[in-house]
């Protein structure tokens, strides 16, 4: 079939129309002529890694830990509704998230990122905690020393009185009482940085206010900073009780015109996780204009819940998200398989949603960190689409003119054969499925270049045949025949190094090293079997001494 | 038409010539690189893709002045302001706490903009965060990368032709990147993960270009009579014998890129100029320098095909 110029012809229009319904059946499935890469389209692109700060993971816990972190990011994307993202595992410890085309950055990264680990603890009241709290007073003075606790006290005061003289003394229209409050405000400074002094030998307990719900302190927000220092400190965290532990609330608490943060004393041991969970779904309470998340157990789960609910009646009980007290509602009676978080008033209903989305598709199992995130604008994307293309019509057009002109009759075969090989191109591209970049469309101009060059290659060959005085027929013959080994080899060691691309590169450069290694195959094809079925059509109406244009 | 049929230049001849060319180009990149280093803190002007680090791009539908974005950003304090392409757009290097989000980063440079210069309708395009580990690793991948694809060159031309051609070849491309790369070092180009896809296509095609030439030696050593031939003689025939072929399809390829550079718009602006640099070195190179590297690896080493090893080693007559 191939020595026949028909069978040639037929094989070359088969090949064609292969290459055409791979594009259209994309096109048809998925309304794009080819996949774009997200600097074409617009998107986000994140690269996430299991967090390590200890650095004590083994290579293969990591790995077998984003391999978790995949399947859970895998549903919630699924549940989130982008459509065809791209998770793709690199290296044995990170995951690349690509998600084209979404509107809200932040919300996407939030449901990607958040780990969603849910428990339900007891809460204890603050009077288990009594001695225990003087126990802890006495660790970070022995630890701090009393002078750079007092320091801390002070640059806490210091920064509110400065702010307190910029707002006096910053404002003109205030001056005239100015002056009044300003003595006020200083003797007071004064007072403070005296009682500073004595707090300074109860630095963490002078920090607790007793609480509004019991089994919490209020902790003034200003406090807050150095009273997370004291307690992430290892001294802390040895004077505290057995299986207790203190958590923030998340909401932020206003009494007497000052804002507060719950701190909460909880048993350490969950009595039940997010991992019982079976279903979650956002609702909106009209009454409190509170959106809530409703939560349902498994069987399983649903009998722990009520066999603790029902022997703790009367007692709090504190729904723990990401070590975050969402709420701490009463046990008022045995409760079986269902239950809900509040989100607070003024929280918008989105807001539930992710929520209740990232709790059905479970916890992270570890924290994971954004070690690279890119975002492109679509504009940005459609911009370099239109300048692509419009430099490479361009492209195309000069390289057809030099063909033309140089090597005449020929050089519109060798045109003839670059459309079937842009052709072949776009058609293998689509056929994979393979993902078009700014760098790819720079990889696809370049390798017109290279397909050129084997057209070139063969003609340059074919003229010296002919200088030697050869026939056309055998010169051209001659003229493929001795062209091949250059072209073999030329593409050969391209495609090596546009497979190394693809082996090393991420994103854009692998779009490049794909569209490179498709040019490199078809234009090979394309030169050597489709110029030459060209040529031997040209030749077919001639005798076999006439002279051809070339 | 044709172009230089039946070209007889005596290239071998002028090889001390190409080194000195060669060998001041590589001096001036190499000096640029020592200076780089001293002044910059690293021999290229990496970008965040390299060192870690993050940028938001800006767009502008009204006509704004670097100055003018600088000022926004609070003047002398503004983080490093880079106009990109010749439009209203302006790659602004954010700098980032550790725990920042780069969307909230983002937000704010775009509130302070469009407080600051109001009705010029700015738009954030582009944002890019980069992990610093993530970049150092892929600095080394980079390396890894150029030096694998000579090893498997090496390899492959070793089989293909002889050991000496494959040495040549990698000779010659190591020269192109040395080049390209003290090129990007003297314009303090900034190197990000396209670049380095350019810079890996510039490999490839100044392989491809010292292919050609060395297809046409070995095709003319196993011709009759190639044997008494002096070899810096069969050398110099086999170049210009294709030198039709390389300047036309240079010529093409630069045409292509040409109009990449001019139409391409600024996001692969770079990229093509590194990659018309390398079309153009690249040709060179196969010329004056693997054609000339074959010549002086055959007089050092001698002869290693062995159907020669009966003859001795032809002096050069240079």
């Amino acid at each position: 079939m191939f020595k026949s110029l028909r069978g040639r012809l037929i094989t070359v229009a088969i090949i064609v129309v292969t290459a055409a319904w791979q594009l259209y059946s994309h096109k048809t499935e998925t309304g794009q002529w080819l996949k774009l890469g997200l600097d074409l389209q617009g998107g986000m692109h994140l690269v996430l890694e299991v967090d390590d700060p200890d650095g004590t993971m083994t290579a293969e816990a990591k790995s077998d830990m984003i391999d978790r972190v995949d399947r859970i990011i895998r549903t919630r994307i699924d549940e989130f509704g982008v459509e065809e993202p791209l998770i793709q595992k690199v290296g044995g410890e990170r995951l690349i998230v690509e998600l084209a085309g979404i509107d809200d950055e932040e919300q996407a990264k939030g449901i990607v990122q958040r780990n969603a680990f849910l428990e339900f603890k007891k809460v204890l009241p603050t009077s288990d905690m009594d001695g225990a709290l003087r126990r802890i007073d006495r660790a970070i003075v022995a630890a701090l020393g009393v002078d750079s606790i007092t320091a801390l006290g002070r640059a806490v005061l210091q920064e509110e009185t400065s702010n307190l003289e910029n707002l006096l003394f910053g404002a003109d229209t205030a001056a005239v009482d100015s002056a009044a409050a300003a003595a006020e405000s200083a003797a007071a400074a004064v007072a403070d940085s005296i009682e500073a002094e004595e707090n300074a030998l109860r630095p963490f307990s002078s920090l607790l206010l007793i609480g509004d719900i019991e089994g919490t302190y209020l902790v003034a927000a200003a406090d807050r900073p150095v009273a997370e220092m004291f307690l992430a400190m290892s001294e802390v965290e040895r004077a505290f009780p057995r299986d207790q532990i203190m958590l923030w609330g998340s909401e932020l608490v206003g009494q007497a015109a000052q804002t507060f943060y719950r701190l909460y004393v909880l048993e350490e041991d969950s009595f039940l996780t997010g991992a019982e969970l079976e279903d979650a779904t956002a609702m909106r309470d009209p009454q409190f204009n509170q959106s809530q998340v409703q939560f349902e157990f498994s069987r399983a789960g649903g009998r722990q819940f009520a066999r603790f609910s029902g022997s703790n009646i009367g007692n709090y009980l504190a729904i723990v998200l990401d070590n975050e007290v969402m709420s701490a509602p009463v046990i008022r009676d045995r409760i079986g398989a269902r239950g809900q978080i509040e989100m607070g008033q003024g929280t918008p209903l989105e807001e539930a949603r992710d929520l209740a989305l990232v709790l059905r598709a479970g916890a992270l199992p570890a924290r994971i960190n954004i070690v690279e995130e890119r975002t492109v604008g679509p504009s940005l994307g459609q911009d370099s689409i239109d300048q692509g293309r419009l430099a490479g019509l361009v492209g195309i057009g000069l390289v057809i003119i030099v063909m033309i002109a140089y090597y005449g009759a020929a050089g519109f075969l060798a045109v003839g054969a670059l459309a079937v090989y842009i052709l072949l191109v776009l058609g293998g591209l689509a056929g994979l499925n393979a993902t078009l970049t700014v760098p790819g469309i720079a990889g696809l101009i370049l390798s017109i270049g290279m397909a050129v060059d084997a057209n070139v290659l063969i003609f340059e060959r074919i003229r010296e045949e002919l200088d030697h005085g050869r026939a056309a027929r055998t010169a051209v013959d001659e003229g493929f025949q001795h062209a091949l080994s250059a072209i073999v080899d030329a593409n050969i060691t391209t495609l090596i190094t546009a497979l190394i691309l693809f082996q090393f590169g991420t994103g854009p450069v692998q779009g490049f090293a794909v569209t490179l290694s498709i040019g490199i195959v078809a234009s090979f094809f394309s030169a050597l079997f489709v110029t030459r079925t060209f040529f031997l059509a040209y030749l077919s109406g001639k005798k076999a001494s006439d002279p051809i244009s070339i | 038409m044709r172009l230089f049929n039946n070209a007889q230049y005596r290239f071998i001849e002028a090889r001390r010539k190409a080194y000195v060319v060669s060998g001041l180009v590589l001096v001036i990149g190499v000096g640029a690189m020592v200076v780089n280093i001293t002044s910059l803190g690293s021999w290229q002007n990496y970008g965040v893709d390299f060192v870690g680090g993050s940028l938001v791009q800006v767009r502008f539908e009204q006509p704004v002045s670097a100055g003018e974005l600088r000022d926004a950003l609070g003047g002398a304090e503004a983080p490093p302001i880079t106009q990109f392409g010749s439009g209203n757009e302006f790659v602004i290097r954010a700098p980032l706490d550790d725990d920042a989000s780069i969307t909230e980063v983002a937000a704010d440079l775009e509130a302070s903009v469009s407080a600051n210069l109001p009705d010029r309708g700015v738009e954030v395009v582009r944002t890019e965060l980069v992990g610093a580990k993530v970049g150092a690793e892929l600095q080394t991948k980079a390396l890894q990368a150029v030096l694998f694809s000579f090893v498997l060159t090496l390899v492959y031309l070793a089989f293909r032709f002889e050991l000496r051609f494959g040495l040549a070849a990698v000779i010659a491309t190591a020269h192109d990147i040395l080049i390209t790369l003290g090129f990007l070092a003297l314009f303090r180009v900034e190197i990000a993960l396209p670049t380095v896809a350019a810079i890996l296509t510039i490999l490839g095609y100044s392989l491809n270009d010292t292919i050609v030439v060395f297809d046409r030696v070995r095709e003319n050593m196993q011709a009759k009579g190639a044997r008494k031939r002096d070899p810096v003689d069969l050398v110099n025939v086999s170049i210009n014998e294709t030198l039709p072929r390389t300047v036309l399809t240079s010529g093409t390829t630069l045409a292509v890129l040409l109009a990449l550079l001019v139409l391409g718009g600024a996001v692969i602006r770079d990229f093509t100029i590194v990659l018309i640099l390398g079309v153009v070195i690249g040709t060179y190179s196969s010329i004056f320098v693997a054609s000339p590297a074959l010549i002086e690896i055959q007089k050092r080493w001698g002869v290693s095909d062995p159907d020669r090893k009966k003859e001795r080693p032809q002096p050069a007559t240079v």
